[in-house]
């Protein structure tokens, strides 16, 4: 798997209209020269055939080594280390600012079923399916930041400086998990272990907690990570749009850069996270359900 | 008064239905419902508020806000056409092919789509329209790359189950060639389920694309695109705030409606097969 992912990202590199080095050099706005271009085509790793760059290629991804970035000459890895901690900070907080919202909404829409507070659940969730996380965004910023000045309007001093893009990336993630949480509710709350808990005098919200409930909670573990790929992805907008010095502002920062370097170690790296986090929530699913561990 | 007594799935897809449409007909007829010129500059009439002569006001350039939203839709509605076209033109032959052949192709083709599909879509779309450099055409060619997998291996599945069935048989039978039997008998079957699946991403596609073109990654300034028109309204958050909410609420609105009829026309479908 790792090895199909470092072959694609590999192969971005030369989807670049022209030559690499040569645009790397050229954005200096000196006209290199032919000397210039071999050197810097050597450094990449562009000279050869195609298999032996690869090999280069991969045999310095395995050491840790994934370039340099071009504009900052520091090495890229370093780059996107240093910014990891805010973006899986935000991460972390909208995740939670997600289950905030969808864990109530998603209980109480699969225990009133068709009720006033399931349609709720229901429209909520089609609007945070739909709405456009940037202009979520725009809308905290102006409400949160510019007219009540709750908040500070930009960038990532404090605590309070969280809420807003926290918000804005969680309202995304809810929606899918209300549904999703309303179902898997639903189905353990008509399992007869509800019964026999109810039949033996338990009180409701120990029934609708203990039992029902944490037997609903394995889908959404799963769900995390089916979702982790968009997470970062939103991430990317969100980190644009309140100034949040995380690694998705980086890699748009990278692109208009033309730092093609850091695109691509930034895209492999992603890759990588996405695999880890699917491979923990794997683990985690065997440890909280012992019947998978049985299988 | 007469009321109509649909079953709720249809309700939703009729709402969605119609939102859909009008938009359809607001893309197509965009020269005819705008006031003005989307892309004329009237600098003496910058930021104006709401007018007989600009309904929504004028943007920081001076050009008619509602002029540019419906504009806009003509471009979101072609773009989103356009990727779902070019990811039917590459998922359909390879997801019969996988499917139908089996065996090594199968499994070769099966692990590149896996392998495409580890990776994030919105970064990879992000990485491709990067290393081709931004633009509309490139980043629709990077959604394109993207998108396609998931619908080859759900296509995959459906001909596996088709396969089996007995009037694949009987057209072996009656001496049909391969290329009749995928294209006559397993397309035409799974057809009807693509669509409906179409139709639950299109909402996605359009909020996308707009969002890279938010970045700046998609459609540029002067075009008239919402995700341009809400990356221009940043600036003049604190003076001119209208400019946000417009084209914020259409995208919503459109995508809301592309979500409603998708999610009815799935379960309108699921009764079907039941």
């Amino acid at each position: 798997m790792l090895l199909g992912i470092s072959c694609i990202t590999f192969a971005l590199m030369h989807l670049t209209p022209g030559d690499p080095a040569e645009i790397i050099l050229r954005a200096d706005g000196i006209k290199p020269t032919t000397a210039a271009i071999e050197v810097t085509r050597h450094t990449l790793g562009l000279d050869g055939p195609v298999y032996i760059q690869y090999g280069h290629w991969l045999s310095r991804v395995l050491h840790l080594d994934l370039g340099s970035s071009y504009s900052s000459g520091r090495p890229v890895l370093t780059e996107i280390l240093s910014r990891f901690p805010a973006t899986s900070l935000l991460a972390i907080c909208g995740i939670i600012v997600a289950l905030l919202l969808a864990v109530p909404l998603g209980i109480l829409s699969a225990l009133y079923p068709d009720r006033l507070i399931d349609r709720l659940g229901r429209v909520f969730a089609l609007l945070s399916v739909s709405m456009p996380g940037y202009w979520l965004s725009l809308l905290l910023i102006y409400y949160g930041a510019v007219k009540l000045r709750l908040f500070p309007l930009m960038g990532m001093e404090g605590g309070s400086s969280l809420v807003l893009p926290s918000l804005a990336l969680g309202f995304g993630m809810a929606g899918v998990y209300i549904r999703l949480i309303r179902a898997s509710m639903l189905e353990a709350l008509g399992q007869l272990y509800i019964k026999a808990a109810r039949g033996r005098g338990m009180r409701e919200w120990s029934v609708i907690g203990r039992h029902a409930f944490r037997n609903a909670l394995l889908p959404s573990l799963t769900l995390l990570g089916v979702q982790i790929g968009g997470l970062l992805g939103g991430s990317v907008i969100v980190e644009t749009v309140f100034a949040w010095p995380g690694i998705g502002r980086y890699a748009v920062e990278a692109i208009f850069a033309k730092d093609y370097i850091v695109i691509q170690g930034y895209v492999l790296l992603m890759a990588v996270v996405v695999v880890l986090v699917n491979l923990i929530v794997d683990v985690g699913c065997l440890l909280l359900d012992p019947r998978i561990r049985l299988r | 008064m007469i009321t109509l007594h649909l079953p709720k799935g249809s309700r939703a897809a009729l709402a969605g239905g119609s939102i859909v449409l009008i938009f359809i007909v607001i893309g197509i007829f965009a020269p005819y419902l705008a006031p003005s010129d989307p892309l004329q500059i009237h600098m003496d009439h910058r930021l104006s508020l709401p007018s007989w002569e600009y309904p929504l006001g004028t943007d920081h350039l001076g050009r008619c806000v509602l002029s540019r939203l419906i504009y806009g839709t003509r471009t979101s509605l072609y773009c989103a056409l356009i990727v779902l076209g070019v990811v039917f033109a590459i998922s359909i032959p390879v997801g019969l092919i996988a499917g139908y052949a089996g065996g090594k192709v199968d499994q070769l083709i099966m692990r590149i789509i896996d392998v495409l599909l580890a990776f994030p879509s919105l970064i990879l779309a992000l990485a491709v329209t990067g290393m081709l450099g931004p633009g509309p055409v490139n980043l629709l060619i990077a959604f394109a790359a993207v998108w396609w997998t998931g619908y080859a291996r759900i296509i995959r599945g459906m001909v596996l189950q088709i396969k089996e069935r007995d009037f694949i048989m009987a057209a072996k039978a009656a001496g049909s060639s391969h290329l009749q039997i995928m294209v006559r008998h397993i397309l035409t079957n799974v057809a009807r389920p693509i669509l409906v699946l179409a139709s639950m991403e299109v909402g996605t596609i359009i909020l996308s694309l707009a969002g890279m073109s938010f970045l700046g990654l998609g459609a540029q300034p002067p075009a008239p695109e919402w995700g341009v028109m809400l990356n221009d309204s940043r600036t003049y958050i604190q003076t001119a705030p209208r400019l946000m909410l417009f084209p914020g609420l259409v995208i919503l609105l459109v995508v809301v409606g592309f979500n409603l009829l998708g999610e009815g026309l799935r379960r309108a479908d699921g009764r079907m097969h039941e």
